[in-house]
Parts: C-alpha cells; structure tokens; sequence
C-alpha cells in the first residue's frame, strides 16, 4: 500500500490509500481526482493522466520512457520537468506518501 | 422528485458522461441502465491484456462499481430497455416498469457481427469478442496447442491472432479482402502487420472467401473455402466489424441512417433525446460517418454533459485509435477517408515507421507504427491545419517537432 496525495490548483487534497501494483491513473479515476481522464486505459496512447509530480518524489517515481517521453508533448496543460503521465507510475510501498500535482486545463 | 436524466446503455460513452456531469456539480438527478452485469469498463483490453489474463476484471472497469452510488447516481444493470416513447418522455424496461426522463442520452454501443446461422454462425466453439461475458465463454477454449480459425483480418481478428500466439495456440487467419486491414489502412500498413504476424507464426490468407464453417457434433471444427480447402480448427473466432444498437432508437421513430443521426453537440431528431458512442452517425467534413472507438465515445459522451449544462460546445475533436499488437504498438490520428497518396516516413529505430495520409496536398491521418513521436507531432499537425510537405515528411531527417511547430 502507498498513501498517495492529488493536489488541485486551488489548494484541495485528496488522499487515497492504494494497492500495490495499480497505476495512479487508475488510483485517480477511482477516487474521483477531477482532470485525470485515462482514455486509452493507461496504454500510453491519449496523455489525460497527466501530473506534476512533486520534486522531491522525482527520483522514487522511476524513468521516462522513449513512448512516454513523447506522448507528454500532447498533454493539455503543457509538460514541464516533473511532468509525468500518471498510468506510468505504478503504486508501491516506496512511493507511500507521494504527492502529485494535478494541472488543469483553463 | 424531478425526473432523471436517464442514459442507456453503460459503456464507454455513458461513463464519460456521468463523469463529465457530476463534475459539473450538477445535481439533476442520473439513472443509467445497462443489460450487462457490470459497470462501464474498457472494451480495448479484452482483445489484448483481459484476453491474456494479465488484467483483473475489475481492473477494466472505467469507475469502481461503487462510484456511481457515491456520486448519486441510480444504476440498474442486468437490465433490457424495450421500448423508448419520446412523446411521453418515458422508456419502458423488461421486468415492465415505465420510466419518466427529463432527458434521455442513448448510448447503446455496437455488436460484434457473427455469421449467419446458416453458414455455421451459431455452432459451438463459435466465438465473437465484445464483452466480457464474450471472453468468460471463450477463455476455456483459448489453450496452448489449439488451432484457433480467425474469420476476419481486421483490429479485432489481428489482436486475437496475436493474444493467441502468445499463448501458444496455432493461429490461421483469412480474410476475404485482397489483404488485411483493407478497410482501415493503407497496403504499406497492411503489409507491416502482416509480417509481423507472419513472423510470429501465424498464417494469414488473404482473398480466402469462406463458403461456411464446417461443423462435426455441433460444434464448428473449420471452415471450407471457395478455392475448395478446408481449413481444420478447433474454435473460431468471428472478427467482421460491429454493427450500431439502434434499434431502440429506429422504433422510436428517431432519425437514423447508419447511426443515429446526431448533430455537432449530439442531440437526435428528438429534442430531449441526445445520443452518444457507437450508435451516432454524424458529419464531419461533409461526410455523415459512424465511428466505433474510446475516443468517440468518450468525447461525445463529454460532450453531451457540457451540453445539457449550458455549455455552447460542438463537437470537433480529432479521431484517434490505437491497437497493441505483441510488441508492437499502432496508433493512429485522423481519419484516412478519401485518401489518395501514402508517404511512409522511416522511423529512427528498427521496426518503426509512420503511414502519412493525404488528400492532394491535405493531411488527413497518420499510422505511427512503434513511433510515438510521429503520433504526436502528425496528431498535432492535422489538429492545426496543417499540411506539411510530403518530402520533408517522408524524409526521415526532417524535425516532426518543427514542422509541427510551423
């Protein structure tokens, strides 16, 4: 289990606790995270899982990979350097307490 | 109590719908009912992921079941909408009740097409894949060392082949079409999956016409071709496209042609009946099309919340579709109708390549074969406007990023 935090732009929190070996995108749409869509299932084709993931969380979270390198040129809310897509990052005790930032698009 | 906005059918586009409206922070109360058992879920992985046991059922669900009672929202699955009565803003459903709705969204899908009975279409060991009840039946039969007869070189069909190879069943495919894929992609694309496929076992006839599966005990054990060859199986697995659920909508009196008419922010003919997913026929670029995939669904499903909220949207989105083959992963932006000219742009690794497709000098879609970037920056491109030159696409020194900023 990993304890995993969505911040809104607004300042909201959610928190959820997750099962090891989900992927946040799913842990998000379950627990209602506005903005986090997951269209293609987290099959890396439609970039709506994208988050911001807080930097001192960068390292825990793992690579980018080539496909994921260049689905976040289509994200909504333009990629920056902690950008991640959401279903990449799988839930595991070492992530417990993880927070993400989730952008919104105007 | 107000009566409710009541959708039918609950897939893709029906979650999206729900989602979008509680988001909204609406408070119109929804009833959404589906025939199935289960909540919205993801129809693509059944054929890939689900199909080789590497995902959970409820893993496919779009929504945990109990999201939609913690959003207030009325759910009754397992349930058969019989009759729609747009003048009395009622439906009826199987066990005879009679529902009021304020408004009505019908997003009933598509069905997966099966042969005629008379050509062995309902015999044992006779398989369509579209739902998860669809797997839960075909799952037994699909076991190492099995020759799976694959009827149908499309999305569908190809998928399987490759879920079923990996699996270790032995897997012939025939497609009646001149080559696979023929409906949907350009022959560079066709040729692609057909050595992959090729490479990884399976035997693939094309210009194969079936005459019918040949049955033994009722149960179907191949299929006899025009050329007089029979080729032996021990299941079959239907893959010849899906047709619209609209017949609810047809007795209804709605306006349907190869969908349900639907207009840019998805209302029918009926002013307090909107359709969504599958089941709509719309225009787009002056041509009336019908599209089976997330993307539609999801989009139009959006769509119609915004709509009944006020919003002043219409729908524009750009198509895209993807399909994950082995290793390999296809995804394409854009519609292909009345292409003329293919450019095939060489990836920059092994194995990746992307199908460009133009009308004169138009851009219409792109295929991106292992070659997320080509997905990217075409989606971008046909999304702007924009034509890039078939050279400097074609050339596999060129930028994509810089062509596609313009």
């Amino acid at each position: 289990m990993a304890k995993i935090t969505w911040k809104m732009q607004d300042g909201t929190v959610i928190s959820a606790e997750v099962k090891d070996g989900l992927n946040l995108m799913e842990a998000a749409t379950a627990n209602n995270v506005s903005h986090i869509m997951g269209e293609c299932g987290g099959c890396l084709s439609c970039a709506t899982c994208h988050v911001f993931v807080a930097h001192e969380w960068l390292a825990k979270t793992g690579e980018v990979d080539d496909i994921e390198d260049a689905m976040l040129e289509m994200t909504e809310v333009e990629r920056e350097e902690n950008s991640r897509l959401s279903c990449q990052i799988i839930a595991s005790p070492e992530l417990d307490g993880l927070l993400l930032h989730v952008p919104e698009p105007e | 109590m107000a009566s409710p906005i009541v959708i039918i059918g609950a897939g893709q586009a029906a979650a999206s719908f729900v989602s979008r409206h509680t988001a909204l922070g609406s408070t119109q109360p929804l009833l959404l009912i589906g025939e199935e058992s289960h909540p919205p879920y993801q129809r693509p992985p059944l054929s890939k992921k689900y199909l080789l046991g590497e995902l959970e059922r409820d893993r496919l669900f779009i929504r945990p079941l109990d999201w939609y009672a913690e959003q207030g929202v009325e759910t009754r699955f397992n349930t058969r909408v019989t009759e729609i009565r747009p003048a009395a803003r009622q439906i009826a459903v199987a066990a005879g009740d009679i529902i009021d709705y304020d408004r009505l969204i019908i997003c009933t899908g598509s069905s997966a097409r099966n042969l005629p009975a008379e050509i062995g279409g309902g015999l044992d060991a006779v398989f369509t894949l579209r739902s998860i009840a669809d797997i839960d039946r075909l799952s037994p039969e699909f076991r190492t060392g099995r020759r799976l007869l694959i009827v149908g070189g499309g999305y569908i069909g190809l998928e399987a082949a490759a879920a079923g190879r990996q699996l270790g069943l032995e897997v012939t495919v025939i497609e009646m079409a001149e080559r696979i894929m023929q409906r949907v992609a350009a022959r560079e694309t066709s040729n692609y999956f057909r050595h992959l496929h090729s490479s990884h076992g399976v035997e693939i006839m094309e210009g194969a016409e079936m005459i019918r599966l040949v049955e033994a005990g009722g149960r179907a054990c191949g299929a006899e071709l025009t050329s007089g060859e029979i080729i032996d199986a021990d299941l079959v697995l239907i893959g010849i496209g899906g047709s619209p659920n609209i017949e609810l909508a047809q007795a209804a009196n709605l306006e349907c042609d190869t969908g349900i008419r639907v207009d840019g922010a998805c209302r029918s003919s009926d002013p307090y009946i909107y359709a969504a997913g599958d089941c709509t026929s719309f225009e787009r670029n002056g041509q009336q099309i019908r599209l089976e995939s997330v993307q539609n669904a999801a989009d139009q499903g959006d769509l119609v919340a915004r709509v009944i909220a006020g919003e002043d949207v219409s729908y524009t989105a750009l198509p895209w579709f993807w399909s994950d083959q082995y290793d390999c992963k296809l995804q394409i932006a854009g519609l292909n109708i009345g292409y003329d000219q293919c450019v095939v742009r060489p990836g920059d690794k092994d194995q990746t390549q992307s199908i460009w497709y133009y009308s004169g000098d138009r851009l219409l879609a792109v295929d991106a074969i292992n070659d997320p970037k080509a997905y990217v920056f075409g989606r971008k491109m046909i999304e702007s406007g924009m034509n890039p030159r078939k050279e400097s696409v074609a050339s596999p020194d060129s930028d994509l990023r810089a062509i596609a900023k313009g």
